[in-house]
């Protein structure tokens, strides 16, 4: 088997920045004191006078990014999904979602897979947050090539945005000629009539690994890729219960409020269906290699099978 | 304007307040009385806006950090033309564009929504570094209670404003010594104001925020200071213009009834009279 090229999607996005960055002057970056790991150091090398290092003041940056952006510009403002999302809820509601204006906030680190550092450093809570807050839209993109298209997307798009990316390096799955990537819409990554899974960001190649294995037991899932949590791909997600009944959700956060939560808030208006949330239950995570976090969370290829045979 | 002329508007511009709480049977009086001087000054005097063009590009900008005090800011934006002065009978109502905090979306001349404190500042520094960015010479200011700046996120803004040397940038303490629970002496005293802003690299300059010549020639030394934003310590009467609201804490957040309505309508009347007895 050829090895799988692996690239975390915070990479994807420092390099689509600097690539736009220089096609629109408008474009300002902000950071707190995290540009090495978000990866918008690359384009504080590029753009060094549009690069804004506020230091470790999370509040203050999205608070400067509302006023860049009522000003004209086109904010990117990076941190840890856990201090823009968590620390800074407040400032994206009232500075950034109220006024609507058009900030990007793009934080890396969701999620368990931050691994070593961490529960306190772990946010599986983001996109509970980010989604309860009136006209925001919420993006997990599942690989680097869909980041870097994504930064472009919310580039062109007029309004607030929350995109999460991760630390970890992980599989290229649309690493193809014709991908396209559009706002709002969901990807069938696989078809199929017995299930659907309906997953996002780097739970979508583990639930491709678990559609392989449900294959070879004679079970065919459909999996579709939700790169936009908010808002939500309702006619993909309806059409695939009314066609192949059960549905299964797979994330990299908290079974409360994310993906899982959004799937069942529109099946259970639109076509209702049984669907079991898989992600992290409600618990903190913990420190460890990324990998053998996902494993232990149930959230590797072998975990997301796991599970759907446990409540097939 | 000249002082006369800014103290009349000023008198008006305190019965608008009045009226608008009254109105809305809800508000903050106290406050808005006691940032009515400045505001009117930065309104009448000293901004770079054309009610005729709120969005205009190179408009300086104001950010309200303490939002509460939005029926001081409506009735100056009013009087100076940007919406009607009888709509200010709306504030609070369903469905009127003068909300109990400032909208940038739906009030001309609002320029960042506000009023979760200690949030404003940091769009207000925001827009500095835009400002610089763009290569434009307009100035941005903002205003904050002397409670409000209790809140930490406050110091990050000042602390980077300070750091980056950002000299269009004006910030305001409207310093009336008291917030809702009391003396802000003794709740969590943010005092001395001027050493803190001065430790965070702004140039400071104290005044009497209720004394036109005061609040001229601070403006003015802030325009000309360079190298380092100013913050203006502005000493000021919380409820300042009607007796029986000045220096009381309990109106900070609560509507006249009609009597007292009335008795502070009629001792703003009579202070207008005197003004124009000058």
């Amino acid at each position: 088997m050829p090895e799988v090229k692996k690239i975390a999607t915070r990479d994807g996005y420092g390099e689509a920045l600097v690539k736009l960055g220089a096609e629109h002057e408008d474009i300002v970056v902000l950071d707190a004191d995290l540009a090495e790991a978000t990866k918008t150091n690359l384009f504080k090398k590029a753009f060094p006078e549009r690069h804004i290092d506020c230091g470790i003041a999370e509040a203050n940056m999205i608070g400067i990014a509302a006023g860049l952006a009522a000003t004209g510009k086109v904010p990117f403002a990076s941190t840890f999904a856990m201090f823009a999302a968590g620390r800074a809820f407040e400032q994206i509601r009232n500075s950034v979602g109220y006024p609507c204006l058009n900030v990007k906030i793009c934080a890396s680190h969701g999620g368990i897979s931050v691994g070593e550092d961490g529960a306190t450093h772990q946010c599986n809570e983001d996109f509970a947050l980010m989604r309860a807050i009136p006209g925001m839209v919420v993006l997990n993109p599942s690989d680097a090539v869909e980041a870097a298209a994504a930064v472009q997307a919310i580039y062109d798009y007029n309004g607030p945005v929350y995109m999460r990316l991760g630390r970890l390096a992980v599989p290229v799955i649309n690493d193809r000629a014709d991908y396209h990537f559009e706002l709002g819409k969901g990807v069938i990554l696989r078809d199929g009539r017995d299930l659907t899974i309906v997953a996002t960001g780097l739970c979508v190649d583990p639930a491709l690994k678990a559609a392989d294995k449900l294959a070879a037991d004679g079970i065919h899932a459909r999996v579709i890729n939700i790169h936009t949590i908010k808002p939500l791909d309702e006619d993909l997600i309806v059409a695939a219960a009314k066609e192949t009944g059960r549905v299964f959700t797979v994330e990299e956060h908290s079974v409360i409020g994310g993906l899982g939560s959004a799937v069942c808030e529109a099946l259970s208006e639109k076509a209702p269906a049984k669907v079991t949330r898989i992600g992290v239950k409600d618990v903190f995570g913990e420190s460890g290699p990324a990998a053998q976090l996902l494993a232990k969370y149930g959230l590797d290829g072998d975990g997301v099978y796991r599970q759907i045979k446990e409540n097939l | 304007m000249n002082t006369l002329e800014l103290e009349k508007m000023a008198n008006e511009i305190r019965k608008s307040i009045l009226t608008e709480v009254h109105c809305a049977k809800c508000g903050h009086p106290g406050g808005s009385l006691s940032a009515a001087d400045m505001i009117t000054y930065l309104y009448f005097e000293e901004l770079n806006v054309d009610p005729a063009r709120p969005d205009m590009e190179d408009r300086d900008r104001f950010v309200l950090s303490k939002g509460h005090v939005a029926p001081a800011y409506y009735a100056a934006l009013a009087h100076r033309g940007f919406f009607p002065v009888e709509d200010l009978k709306t504030l609070r109502k369903v469905g009127s564009y003068l909300q109990g905090h400032p909208d940038m979306k739906n009030t001309p001349g609002v320029d960042m929504s506000s009023g979760s404190l200690g949030q404003g500042v940091s769009a207000a520094v925001g827009m500095a570094v835009s400002a610089r960015l763009s290569g434009k010479d307009y100035r941005v200011y903002t205003m904050l209670g002397d409670g409000e700046i209790q809140e930490g996120q406050v110091w990050e803004a000042a602390m980077f404003a300070g750091s980056r040397k950002l000299d269009n940038l004006t910030l305001i303490v409207d310093n009336n010594g008291l917030q809702i629970d009391g003396n802000i002496a003794d709740i969590c005293s943010p005092y001395p104001i001027d050493k803190k802003f001065e430790a965070f690299g702004f140039h400071v300059i104290q005044i009497d925020g209720h004394d036109f010549d005061q609040i001229k020639a601070a403006f003015d030394e802030a325009k000309a200071t360079k190298g380092m934003p100013t913050a203006i310590i502005a000493k000021t009467v919380k409820g300042k213009g009607v007796s029986f609201m000045e220096n009381e804490a309990g109106w900070h957040g609560k509507a006249p009834n009609d009597e007292q309505y009335e008795k502070a309508m009629e001792e703003l009347e009579k202070a207008g009279e005197a003004l124009c007895r000058k």
